[in-house]
């Protein structure tokens, strides 16, 4: 097994400042806007996501991560139990702008776990998905709205996010399998 | 592994036994944290078929089956139907034709739910039989112990009351003793069954000693026909040489917890100070209790599930 | 008649076992000795085989008449003569009970009708087997009982019994006694002790059948009268009558097969056809009942042949009818469980299953001899088996012994001279 760095640090930093600027850009404004991180590290990428668009706007939008063990379509044909916790945003989302964030994008089937789940929570007039990086794969019909990098790979390839936050320092690297 | 049925813990491994409090765990923290339910046994039937009163047994496993998704049926019939009505087999079959995927029996005679299991493709599980088992009190139980005190190895449990006809009491002790820990037994000599001693209890001489060190004293009720039968005098005078109070509790380990399957005759079995005590787990009990049987019927569907991918 | 001469095998007689050839002319045994030739009489070559007195079995059910579902006196009789008995004696809790000539004439009738073995009925002692009042013991007698029972239903009144000794006495008949307390059975099913506990099924104590039977012991040696204790199963019940027996009361005793081969482990898997009224015991028991056939405090093995329909069975253990169907194999578990094991030699069995009940209820048979009934049973005693009551010919398949290795088959059965099984 090899890794081979894609992004470093400031490579990451800059991809995330102009994810930033394109959700202003593309929303016309702060306006109306939440975000809601895959837990762990989609959380990660929204709270930095927040953090920038308040340093270079000046709106404080309102963040929080979501649970989707309960929504996983496969609970019953792995047959386990989720070590879920219970979803409480600390806001509404009817009727906002939900950016729906997340490092990397596959199959998608975290994505339509986690719509599922925040429409157990209210009624959004919006969710639109941002990742880091996509890497292809998709069995679900998800697309994004923001993606930070397309590096397309195998299925004998994993991508290796590495954030600050967990790790130390951030990267993002591609192991292949030989 | 577990098997179709769970008929009584006398059976069952500790293995099993631990495997069903490890799922419990996880099922507890659902409940909560009300989360939603699981899917896991959505489009199953669950019937409960109790021909004894009951509301906790029943209401626990209805609400366990339901927050696995499964459809309820509640049949409740009288002790007497037990003889003149249709027969239990019949029953059971008439059951089975319907699809049920779960049958959970209480009945007052001992091994109806063994009759039962093997005349119907459901999953039986026994939700009491006579005086023989009750193996699910005693699960809830023994996740109430681990919970406290994290291991049974070496655990006092101190058991008193009507011990001859308690399935309570057997289920507790053939699980407890695989576990590890040491089971002390205390009633009146007319409440006291044969042989007891050689399934691995401890037969205590006095109130005292019965509860000497006891890290959980557990309670049984005492059923007021029993005294009609002349088992025992009276009330006042079981209460006075054979309950506890909160005198007696001193004898016991001082983090002791207290334990009833209930329901409780206050004043009779255990003092309402007892009862009431911070120490008292009775009513963690009851919420341990659906954790425990939505683990159990969430480990005998996935059994199910297994099995009919192979026909 | 005609002659049937019984040639080459091993004849069981009370004090040895001879090769020798029997013949029989009409009824009788007419001759016993080496090397027998008779022309124009049928030849049964029973070499290797050994040769029984007709198997006697004073306590069985044929539920005829009233309960036909569960076997009747053709069917009974079939079973008995394929398990080797020659006569049986059937007890009274028939519907209606016997309790007077007409049943008992009937029985005898049917019997005779059905023409397999002698069917000897057995009188209620009291009137519907109620206790209260003592049933028409003469006139039974007089139609053919041979002996007075309210088997099933003990005699619960000391002074009832009493009575029944005494007055039954008169007319030559003994008074076979259910024993059993009713209030300390209090609606048990098993025997209590670990494996009540165990099962969670509710225990009959052995005193429950020892302090009747104390009692039987009492009113026999104080009136100095007979009495015969049906189905002893525990030690203590052995004991009693082993002190009575030396003391010189003029008691007898019986013990059935599921006594001496089963301890109540059986009753853990809730198969209701280990249920039986007594109890199945522990093996201290089986040990006590071995020795006293041994030493003959108990004189004689019955089956209390029970047999039920399976719906009466396959029901919740409390619920199920108490009884064995056991009449095919009582001969197979004795010689299994006392010969083969040791306990009894081949002449105490044939004692044990056929003389010592003749000698009890003074009937007809029970030993080899010229002169007597020509009721005699053929065993090949090397043939192993295993049991499954999809073979029985009773009604009742109710047995705890499927599955169980025996050794001794029943080859052929003959009543009065007649094959009525086998050969």
């Amino acid at each position: 097994m090899s890794e081979h760095i894609l992004m470093d640090g400031a490579a990451i930093g800059r991809t995330l400042t102009r994810l930033s600027h394109e959700i202003v850009e593309k929303a016309k404004g702060t306006e109306n806007l939440c975000l809601i991180g895959i837990p762990r590290r989609g959380e990660i990428v929204a709270a930095r996501v927040r953090a920038l668009i308040e340093k270079f706007y000046g709106a404080s939008l309102p963040c929080a991560g979501i649970d989707i063990g309960m929504y996983r379509d496969d609970l019953v044909s792995g047959y386990f139990v989720p070590d879920a916790r219970v979803n409480s945003l600390g806001f509404s989302v009817d009727g906002k702008t939900v950016i729906l964030c997340d490092d990397v994008l596959h199959t998608g089937r975290t994505v339509r776990a986690a719509i599922e789940a925040i429409f157990d929570l209210g009624r959004p007039a919006k969710i639109m998905l941002l990742v880091l990086c996509d890497r292809g794969g998709r069995e679900m019909p998800v697309s994004p709205d923001f993606v930070g990098k397309n590096i397309p790979t195998s299925s004998r390839e994993t991508i290796d996010v590495r954030f600050a936050e967990i790790e130390g320092e951030d990267s993002l690297g591609i192991i292949g399998k030989e | 592994m577990l098997g179709k049925d769970l008929l009584g813990l006398y059976d069952t491994s500790a293995e099993d036994i631990t495997a069903i409090l490890d799922t419990a765990v996880g099922m507890k923290k659902l409940l909560t944290q009300n989360l939603k339910k699981l899917p896991h046994l959505q489009g199953r039937t669950v019937t409960t078929l109790f021909y004894e009163n009951s509301t906790r047994t029943r209401c626990s496993f209805e609400l366990a089956a339901k927050y696995l998704g499964a459809g309820t049926v509640n049949i409740s019939a009288s002790s007497s139907s037990v003889q003149k009505g249709e027969t239990l087999i019949d029953t059971g079959r008439t059951l089975d034709a319907m699809k049920n995927d779960v049958i959970v029996i209480r009945h007052p005679m001992g091994g109806a739910p063994h009759l039962l299991a093997k005349n119907v493709k459901a999953s039986v599980v026994n939700g009491g039989d006579g005086m023989n088992e009750h193996p699910t009190q005693a699960l809830l139980d023994f996740y109430t112990m681990r919970e406290k005190f994290g291991s049974f190895k070496g655990l006092k449990v101190s058991i008193l009351g009507d011990i001859k006809h308690s399935r309570v009491a057997k289920s507790n002790l053939f699980g407890l003793t695989k576990l590890g820990a040491e089971v002390t037994m205390f009633a009146p000599a007319t409440l006291m069954p044969q042989g007891i001693e050689r399934m691995g209890a401890k037969i205590a001489k006095s109130r005292e000693e019965a509860l000497a060190g006891a890290n959980v004293v557990m309670g049984l009720r005492i059923q007021l026909e029993r005294m009609h039968g002349g088992l025992f005098p009276s009330l006042s005078e079981y209460a006075k040489y054979y309950g506890v109070g909160e005198e007696c509790l001193k004898f016991a380990d001082k983090d002791c917890i207290v334990m009833h399957p209930g329901p409780v005759n206050r004043g009779v079995e255990f003092t309402s100070d007892v009862i009431d005590a911070e120490n008292s787990e009775i009513n963690e009990q009851v919420l341990n209790g659906v954790a425990v049987r939505m683990a159990l019927l969430f480990l005998l569907c996935k059994n199910r599930q297994g099995g009919e991918k192979h026909e | 008649m005609s002659k049937l001469l019984i040639k080459g095998g091993t004849a069981v007689f009370a004090d040895r076992c001879e090769v020798c050839d029997i013949l029989v002319d009409g009824k009788k045994i007419v001759k016993i000795a080496k090397n027998v030739e008779e022309k124009g009489a049928k030849v049964i070559d029973a070499a290797g085989l050994h040769v029984f007195p007709g198997l006697i079995d004073m306590h069985v059910h044929l539920r005829e008449p009233g309960f036909e579902y569960k076997e009747d006196i053709a069917s009974g009789s079939a079973a008995a003569v394929r398990g080797g008995f020659t006569q049986i004696c059937c007890m009274p809790n028939t519907d209606p009970v016997c309790d007077n000539a007409a049943v008992v004439g009937y029985i005898v009738a049917r019997g005779r009708e059905v023409n397999l073995c002698k069917v000897r009925p057995i009188g209620a002692i009291t009137k519907g087997e109620k206790g209260e009042q003592l049933a028409e013991i003469g006139k039974m007698k007089e139609a053919g009982a041979v002996a007075i029972s309210d088997d099933g239903r003990p005699v619960a009144n000391a002074r009832i019994m009493r009575l029944a000794m005494e007055y039954a006495s008169d007319f030559g008949l003994i008074c076979l006694s259910h024993c059993e307390d009713k209030d300390l059975v209090d609606g048990g099913a098993v025997n209590e002790g670990y494996n009540s506990t165990l099962a969670g099924l509710k225990g009959i104590p052995r005193a429950a059948e020892e302090i009747m039977l104390a009692r039987e012991i009492i009113l026999a040696e104080t009136l100095g009268k007979r009495a015969h204790i049906c189905h002893v199963s525990t030690k203590g019940g052995v004991q009693l009558l082993r002190e009575a027996k030396k003391r010189g009361v003029a008691i007898t005793a019986e013990t059935c097969p599921h006594y001496f081969t089963l301890t109540d482990d059986v009753i853990t898997s809730f198969d209701a056809n280990t249920k039986v009224n007594p109890p199945i015991r522990e093996a201290e028991d089986v040990a006590a009942i071995r020795e006293g056939l041994r030493d003959g405090t108990l004189d004689c093995i019955v089956t209390d042949h029970a047999p039920h329909h399976k719906d009466e069975k396959n029901v919740e253990y409390n619920l199920a009818a108490f009884g064995i169907s056991g009449i095919e194999t009582s001969f197979s578990l004795s010689y299994t469980y006392l010969v083969k094991a040791g306990v009894l030699t081949l002449e105490q069995l044939a004692d044990r299953m056929s003389a010592a009940p003749a000698r009890i209820l003074g009937l007809e048979g029970g030993v080899l001899a010229e002169g007597n009934a020509a009721d005699i049973m053929l065993a090949d005693l090397n043939a192993k088996y295993v049991i499954d009551s999809k073979d029985f010919v009773s009604k009742g398949k109710n047995t705890p012994f499927n599955g169980t290795e025996v050794y001794g088959k029943v080859c052929c059965t003959i009543v009065d001279g007649d094959v009525k099984y086998g050969a």
